[in-house]
This record gives C-alpha cells, sequence and structure tokens, in this order.
C-alpha cells in the first residue's frame, strides 16, 4: 500500500477551532515540556555543598563509591540517549502540530489520504532496535562489573538483618554486633578496602538503600542476598528502608559513618568491648534484668541476650534512637521506653509501663552503655 | 425486550416510576446500558480514589506532618493503587469496550449479553466489598479493617503473622471475585470479535478499536489469572496452613513476587491498549486522514502483547537474581519499547500531511503524545537494571508510572469521553469547559509529576507516610501537592461539563465529528438494536466511502 | 429517535464466522490453563524444599486405574457427542452417563487416595511444602471434575426429560471441549506429580 492521493474532496462541516488556542498549544506545551526537562536535569545536578562529613542529601547523581558511580556514569549516558530522543520525537510533534494545523476553517477539503509508507515504517523500527543494542550493552556492563565483582581478601564483611523497624548489623569476622548506624572504612583505590553486606530478614521484606555508596538489594527472608560498596571519602551518608515492611516503614532509616582507618578501628575496639561493668547505676541496672528488656535486648558482658530488639551494648555510641527516628538524648531515651508510640507510632517495642522512679534509673543505666 | 426499550425510550420518560427505571437498570442485558455502568461505576471510585491521593498528598506536602497516622497513610496507598487500577481503569475501559465494540463492528449487542451482566455485578459487588473494609472490623476508627499491604500485597507481610484480622481477606477476595468478572468481560469481547463481525468485515477491515480490544482481553486471559492463582494460594496460606509463602517453613517470599508481576506488568499493557485504541480512532478524525500503517498498528500490539508478559522481573531487578536474568529482563524490557515506541510515530505519521483540528478530543490526545513519549523514555530508564537499583521502589518510578497512568491512561480516556460522549448521551460537551478542564489539568498534571521525578533522585523511596526534613525533599513535596489540588479543580470542571450538558448540552446529531466508523451512522445515542439493518462494509471506512463514494476506501485496500 | 437506515451496499457472498460457544469456551480454557501453570510452576518450584515431613517419595502411590478411568472417561464423552449430532439420543444418554460414572470413580480414587495420606501418613496441606502445594493442585484440579460432573449430571437430567437433541450437539460439545480439558490437564499434573516429582 503506497502513498495513495484521495485529494480535495468535499467533506461535512466541522467544529471550528480558537486561533489562539492553537498557539496556546504549541507554545506552552513547548515551554512546559522544556522546563521539565531543564528543571529534572539541573535539580538532579543539584550540588548542595558537602563538606567532607556531611552528606545531608542523598542524591544518587553525587557517588561517593565505585557501585554509585557506575550506574551514575550509566545513567548520564542514558539520559543523554533518551534525552536526544525526546528533543527529536517533540520537534518533530510539534512541527506536525504547526505546520498541519487546519487554518481555514471554510476549508472542507480532505488532505492526501495516504495509508502508510513501507521505506518510513521500516526507518522507524530498525533505528529503535539499534538504540536499544546499544543501551543494553552499555547496561550489561554495568550489570556484570556491579553484581560479579571479585570479592578481595580485604574486605570488611558485615551481616545485615532486616528486622520490623530497624538494622542489625554483625562483623562475624571481627565479633562486633550493633544496630542501625552502619561504620564501614574508607577504601583507597590503591588498596581497596570495600565492605561487603550479607542481606538477610527476620520478618518480612526491607530493602538496603544509601543513594550516594551503592544501588539498592532487598533483604528477604529464607534468602541470603549480597551487595558491596566501597567509599571513596569519609563522612555520614543517609538511606533507609526501600521496600514497604509494614507500619514504620518509613523510619527504619540508615545512616552509614565511613570512617579513615585509625577511626574505624578505634570504632571496632571500643564495640568489641563489653558493656561497661561500673557500679554506678546498679539500681537501673537492676531495673533493666528484672524486667522484660532482656527477652529483646543484648548487653554483652551481662545476662541480657535476646535478639528480638537491637543490641545495646554501645547503645550511647549512636547518634540516634529507633533507627533515626529520634536523636539520642536522655529526654528521647525516656520518652521511646515510657511511650514507644510517642516517637515511632506502630514499632514493636511494647510501652515498658515502668514507675517514674525506675524509668530514671533505667535511662540513667543505659546512659552509660557508651 | 428490544421493542419495550424502544417503546419506553420513545414514551414520556416524566412520568415513569423510578422503580421501573431503576429495575430496568439493574436487569438490563444491553451492552450500552452495560457500558454506561461500568463507566458510572468506575467515575465514582475515581473521585474517591483521588480523595485517597489528596489524603496522602495532605500528609505528605511537609515533613515530620501528622495529617494522618501511619496506620492510616499505609491505607491509603494500599486502596489508592488497589482502587484506581481494579475499580477505575479496568471497568472503564471494559465500559468503553463494551459499548462501542458492538457498535464498531455492526452487531447489535455482546456474544453472551447474560455473562456480561453478571461480570459486570461481580466487578461492582468486589468494588462494593473492598470498601466495606473500612466499616468492617474496628469500624471508621483508624480506617477500620481496610488493607494496608500495598497493591501488591507483597509475602510474607500478608502471612497470618504479620497481617492479623481481615484486612488482607478483603484484598485477596475482592480482587480475585473482581478478577472473574474480568475474565468474563474479555471472553465476551473475544467471541464477540470473532464471530459477530458483520458481513464484509474481514479481519483486516475492522477498526482498530475492535482489533487492540481483542488483544487487551487475550492478555486478560492469560494475565489476571496469574494473580487468581496466587491469590487462592495466599488463602490456603492464611485459612489451611498452607506454606506458599511461608518462609518460616522454606516457602518463598519471591515467588509471590513473581506470580504478581507475571499479572502485573502485562496488566499495565492491558490497562494501555485500549488506550493506544482510543487514539488511533481519533487521532485520524481530528487529522483528516486514515491511521497511518494500520497493519503495523496491529502488529506492533501484537508484538507488545506477547513481549511484555516476558518482561515482568524488571520490577524485581533489587531481589538478588543473578546478572545473566538481571541482563535477560533489562533486554526484553527496553525492546518491549520498540513496538510501543513505533506506534508514537504512526500516530505522528497520521498528523503529518494532514489537516489537524484542535478540538478537545485532539488537545487531549496530543497531550497524551507528549506525556506518553516521556513516560516511556523514563521506563527506558528505568529498564536498565543498574539504574533501577537506585530509581526503584523510589518518587522517580511514582513519577514514572503515574505519568503513564495519568498522562497517557487518563488523558486518552478523556479524549474518549469528550469524543464519543455525544454518541452516548445525544448532546455535545460544551468546548469551552472542556478547554478549561484540559489547561488546569496539564497545568496541576506537570506541576507534580514532572517535580516528582525529583525526590526520587534524591533518595526519596516509596510508601512512606512522612520523610526526613532537609535532604532535598521538603520544597517539592510541597508544590506536588499543590499540582494535586489544581488537577481535583481540573475534575470537578469535568464533572461539571457531564452533567451540565447532558441536560443542557446542544444536540449532536448522529455524525457531529464527520467520522467514518459505524458507530456513527446510527442514531445519537443509538436505539437499543444499534442498526435497522446489519451493515455490509467493504473497507476500514465505511462511512468514508459512503461519503466518498467517487473514491472510496476499498479501492485501495 | 429511530435510526436513520444507511444505504450500505449488498453482499453477495457468504458471511460465517466461528460459533460463538466454541470461541467462548476455548477462551475459558486458555483462562483455566494459566491457573493451573501457575499451581504447577509452585509445585515444581517447591519440591525438595519441604524443611520436614513426608516426602512424595515416602507416600505417594501412582493412581494409574483411576488416571484410565479419567481418559477413559474423554473417550466416552467423545463418543457420546458424536452421537449427539447424529441425533441418536439413547446412545448419547448411555454413553454420558458412562462418563459421568468413570468421572465419579475417578474422584472416588482422589478421596480414597486423599484419606490414605491424612490418616495413615499424616500428609495434610498445612505439614509442609509438599502438602501444600500437592493438595492444591492436586485439589484444583478435582474441583474441576466436581465442577464437570454437575453439569453433566444437569445435561443427564435434562436428557432423560428428553429435552437434549441433535440442536443440542452444539452446546454439548462445549462440554466435552470442557472435559478434555480437564484430562489433558490430568496428564500433566500426574506426570509432574507422580513420575517427576518422585
Amino acid at each position: 500500500m503506497g502513498v495513495t492521493d484521495h485529494s480535495y474532496r468535499q467533506a461535512q462541516s466541522v467544529t471550528t477551532k480558537n486561533r489562539r488556542t492553537e498557539w496556546g498549544v504549541v507554545v506552552s506545551r513547548a515551554i512546559g515540556i522544556l522546563v521539565l526537562v531543564a528543571g529534572i536535569f539541573f535539580a538532579a545536578r543539584l550540588c548542595v555543598a558537602s563538606p567532607h562529613g556531611d552528606n545531608p542529601i542523598p542524591n544518587i547523581f553525587q557517588p561517593h563509591s565505585t557501585p554509585a558511580a557506575s550506574i551514575y556514569r550509566l545513567s548520564v549516558f542514558v539520559l543523554a540517549i533518551t534525552g536526544l530522543i525526546f528533543l527529536v520525537v517533540f520537534c518533530l510533534l510539534v512541527y506536525a502540530i504547526v505546520k498541519f494545523r487546519n487554518r481555514v476553517a471554510q476549508d472542507k477539503r480532505e488532505p492526501a489520504q495516504v495509508y502508510g509508507s513501507t521505506q518510513i515504517e521500516l526507518a522507524w523500527t530498525v533505528i529503535p532496535i539499534l538504540i536499544v543494542v546499544v543501551l543494553f550493552l552499555a547496561t550489561a556492563r554495568v550489570i556484570h562489573g556491579i553484581q560479579d565483582a571479585p570479592k578481595p581478601t580485604t574486605s570488611v564483611e558485615v551481616t545485615a538483618i532486616g528486622h520490623q523497624f530497624w538494622w542489625e548489623f554483625r562483623y562475624p569476622a571481627l565479633g562486633i554486633v550493633t544496630a542501625n548506624e552502619l561504620h564501614i572504612p574508607v577504601s583507597d583505590p590503591a588498596h581497596p578496602t570495600p565492605t561487603f553486606l550479607k542481606l538477610l530478614s527476620a520478618d518480612t521484606d526491607h530493602s538496603f538503600w544509601v543513594p550516594q555508596l551503592v544501588g539498592k538489594t532487598d533483604l528477604i527472608p529464607n534468602r541470603v542476598n549480597e551487595t558491596w560498596m566501597d567509599p571513596h571519602q569519609t563522612g555520614v551518608f543517609l538511606g533507609q528502608c526501600a521496600q514497604y515492611c509494614g507500619t514504620q516503614h518509613a523510619k527504619m532509616l540508615l545512616r552509614v559513618s565511613v570512617d579513615d582507618p585509625e577511626e574505624f578501628n578505634a570504632w571496632v575496639r571500643a564495640q568489641k568491648q563489653p558493656a561497661n561493668q561500673g557500679e554506678k547505676e546498679i539500681g537501673g541496672r537492676r531495673v533493666f534484668e528484672t524486667t522484660a528488656c532482656i527477652n529483646c535486648h543484648a548487653v554483652a558482658g551481662t545476662n541480657a541476650s535476646g535478639r528480638f530488639g537491637p543490641d545495646l551494648t554501645h547503645l550511647m555510641s549512636r547518634r540516634t534512637l529507633a533507627s533515626g527516628a529520634a536523636q539520642n538524648t536522655p529526654e528521647n531515651l525516656r520518652l521511646w521506653i515510657q511511650n514507644p508510640d510517642a516517637v515511632k507510632p506502630g514499632s514493636l517495642m511494647p510501652a515498658m509501663k515502668l514507675s517514674d522512679a525506675d524509668l530514671s534509673a533505667l535511662v540513667r543505666y543505659l546512659e552509660t552503655l557508651r | 425486550m428490544s421493542s419495550d426499550v424502544m417503546a419506553i425510550q420513545t414514551a414520556d420518560a416524566a412520568g415513569r416510576p423510578w422503580v421501573e427505571t431503576l429495575h430496568e437498570w439493574v436487569t438490563t442485558v444491553d451492552h450500552k446500558r452495560l457500558g454506561i455502568l461500568y463507566i458510572v461505576f468506575a467515575l465514582i471510585f475515581l473521585v474517591i480514589g483521588g480523595i485517597e491521593a489528596v489524603v496522602m498528598r495532605l500528609q505528605l506536602m511537609r515533613p515530620h506532618n501528622d495529617f494522618v497516622s501511619p496506620q492510616v497513610f499505609n491505607r491509603m496507598f494500599t486502596m489508592h493503587g488497589t482502587t484506581m487500577i481494579f475499580f477505575v481503569a479496568m471497568p472503564i475501559l471494559f465500559g468503553f469496550a463494551n459499548y462501542l465494540v458492538p457498535l464498531m463492528i455492526g452487531a447489535r449487542d455482546m456474544a453472551f449479553p447474560r455473562l456480561n451482566a453478571f461480570s459486570f455485578w461481580l466487578t461492582a459487588f468486589s468494588g462494593f466489598l473492598l470498601y466495606f473494609s473500612f466499616v468492617g472490623g474496628s469500624g471508621l476508627y483508624g480506617a477500620g479493617t481496610v488493607p494496608d499491604v500495598g497493591w501488591w500485597a507483597y509475602a510474607p507481610l500478608t502471612a497470618r503473622a504479620f497481617s492479623p484480622g481481615h484486612s488482607t481477606d478483603y484484598w485477596t477476595i475482592a480482587l480475585l471475585v473482581s478478577g472473574f468478572g474480568s475474565i468474563g468481560t474479555s471472553i465476551n469481547l473475544i467471541a464477540t470479535i470473532l464471530t459477530m463481525r458483520c458481513p464484509g468485515m474481514t479481519m483486516s477491515r475492522m477498526p482498530l478499536l475492535a482489533w487492540l480490544n481483542l488483544v487487551m482481553s487475550g492478555m486478560v486471559l492469560i494475565a489476571i489469572t496469574p494473580l487468581s492463582a496466587a491469590q487462592l494460594m495466599l488463602l490456603v496460606d492464611r485459612y489451611l496452613g498452607g506454606h506458599f509463602f511461608d518462609t518460616q517453613a522454606g516457602g518463598s517470599a519471591t515467588i509471590w513476587m513473581h506470580f504478581f508481576w507475571i499479572f502485573g506488568h502485562p496488566e499495565v499493557y492491558i490497562l494501555i491498549i485500549p488506550c493506544f485504541a482510543f487514539l488511533s480512532e481519533i487521532i485520524p478524525v481530528f487529522s483528516r486522514k486514515p491511521i497511518f500503517g494500520y497493519p503495523v498498528m496491529v502488529g506492533a500490539t501484537v508484538c507488545i502483547a506477547f513481549v511484555s508478559m516476558s518482561v515482568w522481573a524488571h520490577h524485581m531487578y533489587t531481589i538478588g537474581m543473578n546478572s545473566y536474568s538481571n541482563a535477560f529482563f533489562t533486554i526484553t524490557t527496553m525492546a518491549v519499547g520498540v513496538p510501543t515506541g513505533i506506534k508514537i510515530f504512526n500516530w505522528l505519521g497520521t498528523m503529518w500531511g494532514g489537516k489537524i483540528l484542535l478540538t478537545v478530543p485532539m488537545l487531549f490526545c496530543i497531550g497524551f503524545l507528549f506525556q506518553f513519549l516521556i513516560a516511556g523514555l523514563t521506563g527506558i530508564m528505568l529498564s536498565a537494571a543498574p539504574l533501577d537499583w537506585q530509581l526503584g521502589n523510589s518518587y522517580f518510578v511514582v513519577a514514572h508510572f503515574h505519568y503513564v497512568i495519568v498522562g497517557g491512561i487518563l488523558f486518552a480516556l478523556f479524549a474518549a469521553f469528550y469524543y464519543w460522549y455525544p454518541k452516548i448521551t445525544g448532546r455535545m460537551l460544551k468546548e469551552s469547559l472542556g478547554k478549561v478542564h484540559f489547561w488546569l489539568f496539564v497545568i496541576g498534571f506537570h506541576l507534580t509529576f514532572d517535580l516528582m521525578h525529583i525526590p526520587g533522585v534524591l533518595g526519596m523511596p516509596r510508601r512512606i507516610y512522612t520523610f526526613e526534613p532537609g535532604r532535598g525533599w521538603d520544597s517539592l513535596n510541597l508544590l506536588i501537592t499543590i499540582g494535586a489540588f489544581i488537577q481535583c479543580v481540573a475534575i470537578l470542571v469535568f464533572v461539571a461539563n457531564l452533567v451540565f450538558s447532558y441536560f443542557k448540552g446542544p444536540k449532536a446529531g448522529n455524525d457531529p465529528w464527520d467520522a467514518w466508523t459505524l458507530e456513527w451512522s446510527v442514531s445519537s445515542p443509538p436505539p437499543a438494536y444499534n442498526f435497522v439493518s446489519i451493515p455490509v462494509v467493504a473497507s476500514r471506512r465505511p462511512l468514508w466511502d459512503l461519503k466518498h463514494p467517487e473514491d472510496p476506501d476499498s479501492r485501495y485496500e | 429517535m429511530s435510526a436513520i437506515p444507511t444505504p450500505f451496499p449488498e453482499t453477495s457472498a457468504a458471511w460465517k464466522l466461528p460459533y460463538r460457544g466454541k470461541v467462548a469456551m476455548a477462551c475459558l480454557i486458555i483462562a483455566e490453563s494459566a491457573i493451573f501453570t501457575i499451581f504447577v510452576v509452585a509445585y515444581l518450584f517447591y519440591l525438595g524444599k519441604s524443611l520436614t515431613g513426608p516426602t512424595p517419595r515416602e507416600v505417594l502411590e501412582t493412581p494409574i486405574f483411576f488416571t484410565v478411568c479419567l481418559l477413559s472417561s474423554s473417550l466416552t464423552i467423545h463418543l457420546a457427542s458424536k452421537l449427539l449430532e447424529r441425533g441418536k439420543r439413547g446412545a448419547f444418554l448411555v454413553l454420558w452417563f458412562l462418563t459421568i460414572v468413570l468421572g465419579g470413580l475417578f474422584l472416588f480414587g482422589t478421596g480414597q487416595e486423599w484419606h490414605r495420606l491424612i490418616y495413615e501418613h499424616g500428609l495434610t496441606i498445612s505439614t509442609n511444602l509438599f502438602g501444600t502445594t500437592y493438595y492444591s493442585l492436586v485439589g484444583l484440579h478435582a474441583t474441576h471434575v466436581t465442577a464437570g460432573l454437575l453439569m453433566f449430571i444437569i445435561v443427564l437430567l435434562l436428557g432423560l426429560a428428553g429435552r437434549v437433541g441433535q440442536e443440542q450437539s452444539a452446546r454439548v460439545e462445549l462440554l466435552t471441549m470442557y472435559w478434555h480439558f480437564v484430562d489433558a490437564v490430568w496428564v500433566i499434573v500426574f506426570t509432574v506429580v507422580y513420575i517427576l516429582g518422585r
């Protein structure tokens, strides 16, 4: 079916259109879409000053680790190609609307009735296929580079276990158990010390996402997943759970502290110590050990060895409580124990219903767990 | 029955008791009435789903907001998604198909009118059942026992251990029942299209709307059923002590994901293909040219149908599949973009060299073209597994699929409304109000969904009832909420137009758009029996042949 | 508000399209196949993954006799359908009844097997993954057999009342299509559960 011409047929009347609206259509559309494209691009390149130590905006376009950087480079490539496709098709559409709109309402003649064109259709089939091939090859390289990366012997191994609604981190080789705030060493590209995370779950699905360090990987019960990152810069990087896991999914926050080697070793040494066995807060410690606290929580060096809730041995070494839901202050700690729903409604920490005196003693004791 | 209906229609309607009218509508098996019932049902749920969205946007307009509790928010996003997919999009598309397909193929009704009615009432019942959850359980306090597991209901969150009570059961059973309704309508559509075309209408002379609904219905048969199967398995787990998704017994959480997305991905093509059909009917009429490349349009759609069955795990790139699986799904997902892109080019080719009339339906079609292009391109970005490792489950994905569903599907539906409302009701929708609706909605849509891509890029995950301040998400979320309100106003304008024009709109006549398919050959609204005598056709545009007897299409096809 | 009769051209050639019932039944079969496929996939996926409890090898006995019954019922229903097409009502009813008996025997056999599995081996749907997937898959099939038999009994009663003749043969053929599908599913289930799965 080639090009056929039914030029200049009489037709019945059709509704007229508003001239202003046509230009309105085209111009507003053009401006709007271009604003969109520009907006996305510039916002994405939002370069908030990030002095070492503080990375408040978890921007995927500001990677600080090899997998994240690899994904970033691929995204620029994909964005360039899709951006180009968008521009070409956008311009063609705008051109068609402007050039071929019906200008004279009284002109009832029908335009040439064209059914199709094999050459054109072939062209706009083959070219997209080629684009797809190119995109796929670029992508496959990155997939393989990240997922099949070898694990060097100098890597730090961490096991992350997702819970409703907190993160458990274990360092099997170092003998450390902690919660919610991950400390990993910075990785010098010349002598890499990446961190390899094994991802498990104790209950429902979760997802580990720290955008500036690595793409997200899920934590799924009865399944072992793995991810890795090799941060190139020290500082704190933010993230949070990225797979809906229940009521307080929104408050399952992540803080990853990338430490230089001395800081990291100091942290490890401190974490390996059992809890302070000082006599100072014996009252509070007694409250802790004789109420239901020890059913869920563990404090190394005491008889508290519950695993349902976070390990509290070095509770005070963390900046936040309840996986980021509150700053780690005595007031917040007191509130959290007295009425968890005021801090994180729907979390699985029960209100302990302690008397004021017991509560104060307990908080003072917990404050010694550095 | 039809002669009674005719008599009633021509009699003085004001004198009839409302009970009689109600009874007629409740017991109807007429495809046109069932189509209208589906559409009205969907519009009601569109408003309800919209309210759920507004509640979420109010909660998210600033960080640490306490407009609603986390429990209520989680129920809102679950219900918003479930409602919009199953009780707005599916019914409204089935409604249009029901109304238009028999008319367009020259038939008097669908193949199985009673099955048609049964399928509608199954869907209606299931919508009622799902929403009964608001008053079930603890009643309206904290939104009752409304499902709160997300519209994908991932295991093991749906297990008895993590979802005690009946909220998950409302989700499961309501969707199981509505699934059967969908399967019934699809069987009906396939049988109608294959066995009831008027003489002369070979498959290659069928309107594209019929072709695309045929493909869509075929997809429903093999895509909805995996969800039904998975839901039966979930019921076995929750009530018979089964272990299909019980990870403690060695079961797999990921197998639910596989079953769900084997449904879930074809489902979105099921939703978009009828919208492609609307465009393929409307754009030619307002470009005054036939569709460019009819055979390729059919071929591309069939291609999409097949390839879309092989892409499902692009929703699961983060679950830890090996690199070969991730690469496989990357290539198939990118591949399905090719026939989809071809369709955009064909619509462009239809407009090219034509005489474009910027009526309200055409405005919405043009909006669709721009927006669907962008949505497709963000889809290509997400199809690359490593990009999805960053952008997946973030607001970037939410922006992408709302771009497709609102910017694509809803715009195509608006076009269909403005185009076929005259045929269904006999009156024209008010054009000025239509343009207000269009521009308001475009502004609101772009404000909300263009900006929504950015928090995703900046690390904001989805399904969170609140977010932390200072991450660069704050003002964006506020603007997004404002855009949502602008869209609400636009919808109100639309509903006002629908109601106002029903009573006061100018009479449409048979063929207000000077179109070429069979539905425009009968009165507006059509009589109960559709055609006085079954038409005989000789080309794809029978009315063009009639209007241009000196140069009919049949000479060239 | 009457329609304007439009002057469409007359057609001379015969316009023959498929029988709508056949198309609908074919669609139903396609949809049901998809459901069964998912249950089969789950069964295969979970083979060997049970953490406890009886394994297929320990407890399953191949139901050869009852399988023969079910597959023979496909033959009898096929013959019955052909007889009805030729108008032989009496013979049709006999073979139709025989189909029901054979199907009923199959159901009886399934029930017998389940009784043995539950009471002698302690295998229920909640015992382990094998129990869950086995009872679900075989149960889903048995439900379809039951639904079929119920439909057949209705036809039998209508037939005995003299209401089923040559004019109804097209509709009866739809039921035979359904039954052949159910038997084909059993062939697959049988292979997966009793042959591959052990």
